[in-house]
């Protein structure tokens, strides 16, 4: 459990995050979003303490980060950042290895890890462990840059606009591997971005900050139904609301006892997907089908509309 | 047919116009007096003639129409041979048996000839992008070759090979002086430079003191320099005997390496620092992040990625040393400047030629390593 007590940075006169707390449950993604200078990243940089706070403390199980040397406490807790800072002079397993060798495993034990973590995030240890990181395509070095964070089994992993500099479709795939990953090693994440899509979609809590302050830190539907602060609906946006709100439910999760005459949704699909399934048939519902196929019962167009009604 | 090489053409105007006009053999009768040119084909028996002409003639042809970079590199380093090895034999047959006054040195026109065909093959070389090894390798062949070709004695009646002779003893101490002052200096300079270019990029305010300083210091003339240096040395050797017993005077080795340091800094500074500020700034930002102490963060990423742009200034300085040993003869420093200034003091253009030539090829050689080693280290392509 990580819990930041009344954490505030002032540079001078300039006040840039303002009396935050917050609890992280382990083994959650939590997402910090907000615009550009609202004081985000400055929040995730005083948890591994590149940034020291001018006031409050963070507890990570309890014990306050501060009361060890800050390398120390850095190489326990993974870093994944916007471009990445893969060391270009190293090959990928080198830039892989870079924290256990600071840890001063041996190195059979730094080469296992290494080709695992090429396996995991579907890199090929024989083609790419050799390789210098400008040989790979973006979506490869961004995996390599969260393998690189993983790789000394950290529970705690910090990532600040990790999939920042990704195109749309290369992103939407890294997203998905980060929920494969966490879900695998449980790792707790904190994840900045500025994009409030990617922030609903990881974070099984949502923090919204602006101007260094915490407006609401909160799941992601309380958020939308709840919004404590004009400017948190404001991010969210108010017109497409009930759609974001649709998206996070699954098929599955609303599954209503019967069959129907319209298209077969898999359960996995969000309600917005059953939606818009049901609005390019011009049926008034559908079924519902289990992993393997069977169908599992079905959904009606009314009760997919009374859910995104929470909204307003 | 292939499009006529501009570079040719105006290679085969500088040498043909030489060959024209200027004398390739000049006669002294001895090392002081001013020479007379002797023509090619009065002193050589008419075949030598006719393949130092014919292969000349081939290797504008080739410089004039041929793309081909390999095939202009051999006629380039033919062409030099021939040259030479004539001009060698043209000295053979003026020198009278046992006469050791007689001078016979090569003239104007050999200079322009060899410089063009050295263009031809620098600039054949430069196409062919030979990888560093290579380039090191072909250095210490050509190098070799010269040596094995001056030990044979088949240049010894050349007038600088006689200058040589009488030198030959006082060569080797001048040209170890040479490398210890410019290599001396050099290192000195680095191990002060390389802690201060870190110091100036972790601290800005401090940079634009330090390369400003640095700076004014580049800007003395280097004869100045050495002449600043000369009073307070002087006086220091007096008040201290101690420092006096090491060596250090007025005149010598002692300002000579000072100036050469001083003016060795701001490059290895400068580059230092550009090279730092050019690192990857996440790549800095992800290594502490990830637990690297500052000192481990410095020499495991950010000095290697600058290693390059240090290296670069680490050449120019290699370079910019060699070069200005020479004047450091004039306060007694040592090194080739001494032939240098020795000949212009006794007109003897060919004690000049001495000090100069050695001093060409000893930077030369330098910058080739040193771009080979620059070359070697980037394995990031920019």
């Amino acid at each position: 459990m990580i819990t930041l007590e009344r954490l505030g940075k002032r540079y001078g006169d300039a006040t840039v995050v303002d009396d935050v707390s917050m609890v992280v449950e382990p083994r959650t993604i939590t997402t910090i979003v907000g615009t550009s200078g609202s004081g985000k990243s400055t929040v995730l940089r005083m948890i591994n303490r590149l940034v020291e706070p001018t006031s409050g403390r963070v507890l990570i199980d309890g014990h306050d980060t501060a009361a060890e040397p800050a390398h120390l406490l850095r190489r326990r807790i993974g870093y994944a950042i916007q471009g990445l800072g893969l060391f270009p002079h190293r090959t990928v397993a080198e830039n892989i290895a870079t924290v256990p060798r600071l840890l001063g495993w041996d190195e059979r034990q730094v080469r296992m890890r290494v080709d695992e973590l090429l396996a995991v995030f579907q890199l090929d240890p024989g083609e790419y462990a050799a390789k210098l990181p400008h040989e790979l395509s973006g979506g490869q070095q961004q995996r390599v840059g969260v393998a690189r964070a993983l790789a000394a089994r950290p529970n705690l992993l910090l990532m600040d606009e990790p999939f920042g500099a990704l195109d749309p479709i290369i992103r939407s795939k890294a997203q998905d591997d980060l929920l494969d990953v966490q879900r695998r090693f449980g790792t707790t994440i904190i994840l900045v971005t500025h994009d409030m899509d990617e922030a609903f979609r990881l974070g099984d809590r949502v923090a919204v900050m602006s101007q260094g302050r915490l407006l609401q830190h909160d799941c992601p539907e309380a958020l939308i139904t709840r919004p404590a602060d004009p400017f948190v609906s404001q991010l969210i946006g108010s017109a497409d609301k009930s759609l974001r709100l649709l998206s996070l439910t699954t098929a599955g999760e609303a599954v209503e006892p019967g069959s129907a005459e319209g298209p077969t949704v898999p359960a996995a699909a969000s309600l917005r997907d059953v939606l818009a399934e049901l609005v390019w048939n011009g049926a008034s519902s559908a079924n519902v089908a289990g992993p393997d196929g069977t169908v599992i019962g079905h959904l009606r167009l009314a009760s997919i509309l009374a859910r995104g009604r929470q909204a307003s | 047919m292939q499009r006529i090489d501009r570079l040719g053409v105006l290679l085969n105007l500088a040498g043909g116009l030489a060959l024209a006009f200027l004398p390739l053999v000049v006669f002294k009768a001895n090392r002081i007096v001013p020479g007379e040119p002797r023509a090619l084909l009065d002193v050589l028996p008419s075949w030598m003639a006719i393949v130092f002409y014919g292969v000349l003639a081939a290797a504008a042809v080739v410089a004039l129409r041929v793309a081909n970079p390999r095939t202009r590199l051999i006629a380039a380093l033919i062409g030099m041979v021939v040259v030479v090895v004539c001009v060698a034999a043209a000295a053979s047959v003026l020198t009278p048996e046992d006469n050791r006054v007689v001078r016979v040195a090569p003239g104007a026109a050999f200079w322009v000839v060899m410089i063009a065909l050295g263009l031809l093959a620098t600039d054949a070389l430069t196409r062919l992008r030979p990888g560093p090894l290579l380039r090191v390798l072909a250095l210490v062949a050509f190098l070799a070759t010269v040596l094995a070709a001056l030990g044979t004695g088949f240049f010894d009646d050349l007038s600088i090979m006689r200058e040589y002779a009488v030198n030959a003893t006082r060569f080797a101490r001048e040209a170890r002086q040479h490398l210890a002052l410019a290599l001396g200096s050099l290192a000195a300079a680095a191990i002060v430079a390389l802690p201060l270019g870190v110091i100036c990029h972790r601290a800005p305010r401090l940079q634009a003191a330090v390369l400003g300083t640095l700076n004014v210091v580049q800007t003395i003339p280097s004869i100045a320099l050495f002449g600043i240096l000369m009073a307070p040395l002087a006086a220091l050797a007096a008040a201290l005997p101690a420092l006096a017993a090491l060596g250090v005077s007025g005149i010598g080795t002692a300002p000579a390496v000072i100036a050469l340091f001083l003016y060795s800094l701001l490059p290895i500074v400068a580059n230092t620092v550009v090279g730092l500020a050019r690192v990857d700034a996440a790549a800095v930002d992800a290594a502490h992040g990830m637990g690297l102490t500052d000192w481990q963060t410095l020499r495991q990423v950010e000095l290697p990625l600058a290693l390059p742009t240090i290296l670069t200034g680490i050449r120019i300085v290699l370079v910019q040393n060699i070069g200005l040993v020479t004047i450091a003869a004039l306060i007694g420093g040592g090194g080739f400047g001494a032939f240098v200034f020795q000949g212009i003091g006794q007109t003897a253009i060919d004690l000049v030629l001495l000090g100069a030539i050695p001093t060409v090829v000893l930077a030369f050689s330098a910058a080739v390593v040193l771009d080979a080693l620059t070359d070697q280290i980037r394995r990031v392509p920019q």
